[in-house]
């Protein structure tokens, strides 16, 4: 009997021990791919069954609560532009002139017709604060270990119920992750690629999205330059910002 | 011997009276019956046709293996050169290019934000045809409730139920924002025209009817469409003939492997109308079946309660020495031409009714308030010259086939048992 109690005590440590390990983790990670303010140019390759397009946009995101986004190119695209505070999304047309507010099911519509929702471009919030984390194993993908963590929605209002990240074990970024529904369902898959070290902060140049529900080779999300913590104008955050 | 008949079954009323009611009440229950779901089934047929399937329908290979999700980026390209061609090969049919588009809806107020928004489902038709094809196809000008017909680029044709949620008026902006054939973000400024009211539930709520050339240019689809559609010169749908069109068409493409061919889909091949179609065509059939069989137990026992009732009649008609097979025909004749009577008058009764519900319908609005699929609001019968003979045959032959069943004690009478009988 004492040997089964010592026993049960153990294995209940040890989880407490392996989920303190798995926060410290995502913390980890949280703080190579958060930071107070970020000033992002990327481009979008989307892979289309018939063609393949690029969208260059520039991002200013400050918190987790404000980004403004603004498309430099193709023509098509130009001077659209978003802005995100709290959980209010606004879209800018610039050839009807006119603001939009997004909510609802439109916000898991795809971006451009890539395989990034807006919901997707939303989400800024520290993954400590949105999942509880629990390490279920290890891998090797591209010759480096990692963790596998599979995290799971503390608060309602997360885009994906689930996620399994594959963490790589010296530099603490994601290699790799598959988000899910409440229903168990996979959604999308993104690999992340390109790892360099930035501002003292591993931070992946590339990463590929691919919406499992759709065709195609997915979206590669490509950083061209990115800043950390630089003061952004408290103007660009606001809705007259839109239209200038 | 016709005018005989007639007057006795006109002076005795006890040996006509109750079978020419029977008759008259099966043969205007299968008419009315046929006649409605000739309109409710038929009506569904048709609205899918108009509105969605067409005759047939052409898109590319891609497209229509996700027709459901609408997915213009896979849509047809070269769609005039193809139209062209249809039209010189099946000049029977008229064909038209549509673009069926998905968005969201933005209502600006005075401020400049929004003052409603909703989920919006678009169809792009040729509005400004001269022929008027399409909005005649559609019924648009009997379906507009408010304003006119779009008579200039950017004007819009919106639900009436919509424009109510959203507070729209005749002559008001509204915004569409969706994706082009290439995915990029689009909006466009729409002038609202009319409203529309169609009776289908799904569509009065979100629907939005823009031309053609408009959706094109919003949606980078030049020389685009996602749908193709064919109709028949009169509007009905022959299956059998459209079968062929089909396979000819589709013989052309066979070995391509290019997944963005062009690939015809009959309208029994859409939307499982194919069972739906069949369940129609074999339910007058079956009506039918089963009225015959009903009818002729209901009558057979008619026949007998009326053969007892003359069995004396009988009797003394065979005691004077009248054949028994002039009696059996005689029984017949009187059958046959009280089915005569029994099924004019139901006929006469069931295409009123059917006329009836054709013209004035049932309301069923107030129990498909949140439906959405695409019905009718209001069930109508239809008349087709089917229904004169697809009741008036059956009461007939079941009045005879009963009166036979029935008749045939005639032959077991004895002669030489009569007089005890008949206790003379």
């Amino acid at each position: 009997m004492k040997k089964i109690i010592i026993a049960l005590i153990l294995s209940f440590v040890a989880s407490c021990l392996f989920a303190q390990d798995a926060i410290m983790i995502i913390k980890r990670v949280d703080d190579n791919m958060i930071s107070k303010t970020q000033i992002v140019e990327s481009q979008m390759l989307i892979y289309g069954r018939r063609k393949t397009r690029t969208v260059v946009s520039k991002s200013y995101t400050e918190g987790k609560d404000k980004s403004f986004t603004e498309y430099l190119s193709p023509a098509r695209e130009k001077g659209t532009k978003m802005l995100k505070l709290k959980d209010r999304l606004w879209i800018y047309s610039p050839s009807t002139d006119r603001t939009i507010q997004l909510s609802g099911h439109m916000l898991r519509q795809s971006v451009m017709g890539s395989d990034l929702s807006y919901e997707d471009m939303m989400e800024d919030r520290e993954m400590t604060d949105m999942y509880s984390a629990e390490v279920v194993g290890e891998e090797i993908i591209d010759g480096r270990k990692t963790w596998i963590l599979e995290l799971k929605a503390k608060v309602d209002d997360v885009a994906y119920y689930s996620r399994k990240i594959w963490v790589d074990t010296e530099r603490y970024v994601p290699l790799k992750e598959e988000l899910f529904a409440k229903s168990g369902q996979l959604l999308k898959r993104v690999s992340l690629t390109d790892i360099t070290k930035v501002d003292g902060r591993w931070y992946p140049q590339k990463m590929n999205y691919k919406d499992v529900l759709k065709t195609g080779k997915g979206t590669d999300f490509i950083i061209i330059d990115i800043q950390f913590n630089t003061k952004i104008p408290t103007y660009i955050f606001n809705k007259a910002s839109l239209r200038k | 011997m016709i005018k005989f008949i007639f007057k006795a079954i006109i002076r005795d009323k006890n040996r006509s009276l109750l079978p020419v009611i029977i008759i008259s009440i099966g043969v205007f229950l299968t008419i009315a019956l046929s006649g409605y779901l000739n309109g409710v089934l038929g009506d569904m047929v048709d609205q899918t046709a108009r509105f969605d399937t067409g005759h047939m329908k052409i898109m590319s290979k891609a497209y229509a293996e996700n027709k459901d999700q609408i997915p213009n980026d896979l849509a047809l390209m070269g769609v005039g050169e193809i139209t062209e061609s249809l039209k010189k090969d099946y000049p029977n049919y008229r064909w038209v290019n549509r673009i069926r588009f998905g968005g969201l809806i933005d209502a600006p107020n005075s401020m400049g934000g929004s003052k409603g928004q909703g989920p919006a489902s678009g169809i792009a038709i040729d509005l400004f045809s001269s022929s008027g094809d399409e909005v005649n196809r559609m019924n648009i000008k009997n379906a507009l409730v408010d304003g006119a017909l779009p008579t200039k680029s950017m004007e819009i044709l919106i639900g009436h139920e919509f424009a109510k949620k959203m507070a729209l008026n005749i002559g008001d902006e509204i915004t569409y924002m969706g994706t082009t054939m290439n995915g990029s973000m689009c909006f466009g400024s729409f002038t609202i025209s009319g409203t529309l009211s169609f009776g289908v539930v799904a569509m009065d709520k979100g629907m939005i009817i823009a031309d053609i050339s408009d959706v094109r240019r919003l949606l980078d689809m030049d020389d685009a469409a996602g749908e193709i559609l064919g109709f028949s010169r009169d509007e009905h749908y022959y299956d059998e003939k459209v079968a062929l069109v089909e396979k000819a068409f589709n013989e052309k493409y066979l070995d391509s492997k290019d997944e963005f061919a062009p690939i015809m889909l009959r309208l029994k091949e859409q939307n499982n109308m194919g069972s739906y179609l069949d369940y129609v065509n074999s339910f007058s059939s079956l009506f039918v079946i089963i009225f015959v069989i009903v009818m002729s137990i209901v009558l057979w026992n008619t026949g007998l309660i009326g053969g007892l009732r003359r069995y004396k009649e009988f009797g003394i008609r065979l005691a004077l020495g009248e054949d028994k097979g002039h009696i059996f025909r005689s029984l017949i004749y009187e059958a046959t031409l009280i089915g005569i009577i029994g099924s004019i008058v139901g006929t006469l009764l069931g295409v009123i009714f059917t006329f009836y519900l054709q013209t004035h319908g049932i309301d069923i609005s107030d129990m498909t308030t949140d439906a959405t699929m695409m019905m009718s609001t209001v069930l109508r019968s239809k008349f087709t010259p089917k229904l004169l003979y697809i009741g008036f045959i059956p009461g007939v032959f079941a009045m005879v086939l009963g009166n036979m069943l029935s008749g045939l004690g005639i032959y077991k009478r004895e002669t030489a048992t009569l007089f005890k009988e008949l206790e003379v």
